[in-house]
């Protein structure tokens, strides 16, 4: 039973097997647009984030309020038209130092890194994050649990997005 | 249900870049597992079949451009796709075809061609991430990694090293595979000192990107018994998908991974894990990634992980032998394939066929899981003789 071939193909390649011409490519680049309708919840988010406040929704049965807000709670499967404001503080859960951008190269010499954190809310329920970006802190100054701010974009530049809070700083 | 079992196994190499396109590796793949059982594609009733995404390829529809490469034409094809956890996900999902009594035999094929997407295929993971709240952000896959092991290291107090070690011990098993894409050994200092790509992930905590196959037979059990005599059971399946909302999960835990185990266990009658599984091979896409899982898969308890790794409980001459394929980190990482070829291992390792990887003291059951999508997915499979 030893001897039974369980391996076969899969021939590797090397750059100079396509550089030589010895394979033949064939290539194509295609360019995708959308747009995207925020949906109910998310649009009333969107909103208000343009007034410079983060909202959430509540949930009747499990009590829990959620970011980001949605249409109906997840583990009642009920609906959620409860919304409440919370704070635009939070702690840090976790965070990372990122030097590579989002199509794998690898960020420039002069270009800091990327900071993105887990952000858990003030007055949504323990453990609601949302991802975002940490700012004006140098990156072996974070720590997992630190208190940290949204920094807004000026009201006349915020257009309705989660990029209306340019980062979040120490507090 | 009627018991169902696998009867052959076969894959391709994983190599960086293959010449063959993913409906070849797939036929490649699935001749090796038919002539592992002397079977043909005439005693085949019926087709799962699995593969990543579809931008990868550029293919919209993959599966169906693959089918021909899985035995497909004219017969009951089925494609699942759970990003990286389609791999063990097809596994269950060919497992459902012979246990419903709807079909004697399925053959399971994945396959994943990662080189075609340039510039890299990380690139494609940015539309897993929501396309309102989150995208904008301009976030790249490697963040959740490194969010999630930072916060896992620091529930526990673990170290870079301590994931470190765990990737160089998977790595270590994968040189003796035949179809791993590695030559070199690697030590923690090595690992330590390659590349931070985004803290606390550094180069080679991370499996390469690969191109590769992979395919496992099933059969009913009156079909199996006439096939062989050392027919692998799969005695339990599970899978789970927890929220999309990720960041509202504490992410040092794998709660799918809890659930689909649990699950799983308990179709195949294990009520101690630790002691009734003999191996295991869970999902390994980085080294802090095995260790998370093993203990959603409750194989070692949560925070202890780090000190049992160390004690050497994870060896192939250990307690509970962890990757003995070498893993993803050690044979590759061709998304789909790779979770299939997991299931080729301990169907391999179970029946003594593993050669100069066969885990001593002839194991009888073991366990295979498989993870993926916005990191809320596992799949689950048990097997024994």
């Amino acid at each position: 039973m030893q001897d039974k071939v369980k391996v076969a193909g899969g021939t590797g390649l090397s750059a100079e097997d396509i550089s030589s011409g010895k394979i033949f490519l064939t290539e194509d680049s295609l360019d995708c647009a959308y747009a995207w309708d925020t949906g109910v919840a998310i649009n009333r988010y969107l909103a208000e984030l343009k007034k410079g406040r983060i909202i959430a929704t509540q949930c009747k049965k499990c009590r829990r309020i959620m970011l980001p807000p949605r249409l109906f709670c997840e583990l009642c499967f009920i609906p959620c038209s409860d919304w409440q404001y919370v704070r635009d503080t939070g702690i840090v859960n976790t965070f990372s130092i990122c030097h590579v951008h989002w199509d794998a190269s690898r960020i420039g010499k002069d270009e800091k890194p990327h900071l993105p954190a887990v952000i858990e809310i003030d007055g949504a329920s323990p453990g609601m994050g949302i991802m975002h970006i940490l700012g004006e802190i140098e990156p072996e100054q974070i720590k997992i649990g630190m208190k940290v701010k949204a920094v807004w974009k000026a009201e006349e530049e915020r257009s309705g997005s989660i990029t209306d809070i340019i980062h979040f700083k120490p507090l | 249900m009627r018991k169902v079992a696998i009867v052959g196994a076969g894959m391709t190499k994983f190599v960086r870049r293959a010449l063959e396109t993913p409906k070849e590796l797939s036929y490649q793949a699935s001749k090796v597992a038919l002539d592992s059982c002397g079977l043909t594609l005439d005693d085949v009733d019926c087709i799962a079949h699995g593969t990543a995404p579809d931008a990868f390829d550029g293919l919209h529809q993959n599966g169906e451009y693959m089918v021909d490469g899985c035995g497909g034409w004219n017969k009951p094809t089925m494609r699942v796709y759970v990003g990286g956890g389609t791999g063990i996900h097809a596994v269950v999902h060919g497992w459902h075809h012979v246990a419903s009594g709807l079909f004697d035999t399925c053959l399971v094929v994945c396959e994943e061609k990662m080189s075609s997407a340039l510039p890299h295929a990380q690139a494609f993971f940015l539309t897993i991430f929501d396309s309102i709240t989150e995208r904008s952000l301009e976030p790249n896959l490697l963040w959740i990694f490194a969010l999630e092991m930072n916060r896992y290291m620091e529930r526990y107090g673990y170290s870079k090293e301590d994931m470190a070690l765990a990737a160089v011990k998977i790595k270590k098993n994968g040189l003796k595979h035949p179809a791993s894409q590695f030559s070199e050994e690697v030590t923690v200092q090595d690992v330590l000192d390659s590349e931070m790509m985004a803290y606390p992930v550094s180069r080679l905590d991370v499996s390469p990107v690969s191109d590769g196959g992979a395919a496992v037979l099933l059969a009913s059990e009156r079909v199996a018994r006439r096939l062989t005599d050392k027919p692998v059971w799969i005695e339990g399946v599970g899978w789970s998908l927890d929220t999309a909302y990720w960041a509202t999960r504490d992410l040092y835990y794998p709660r799918y991974t809890d659930t689909a185990a649990r699950m799983a266990y308990d179709m195949a009658g294990i009520t101690e894990p630790d002691k009734e599984i003999h191996i295991a091979e869970p999902y390994d896409p980085f080294g802090y990634k095995a260790l998370h899982h093993l203990e959603g898969l409750q194989l070692s308890p949560r925070g202890k992980t780090v000190e049992l790794l160390r004690d050497g409980h994870f060896d192939i001459d250990g307690n509970l032998p962890i990757c003995p394929s070498g893993g993803l980190l050690g044979v590759g990482n061709p998304i789909a394939a790779a979770g299939t070829m997991k299931v080729c291992e301990l169907f391999w390792q179970l029946r003594g066929e593993a050669d100069q990887r066969q885990v001593p003291g002839n194991p009888r059951r073991g366990v295979a899981q498989s993870w993926g999508d916005l990191m809320q997915v596992s799949s689950v499979v048990v097997t024994g003789i």
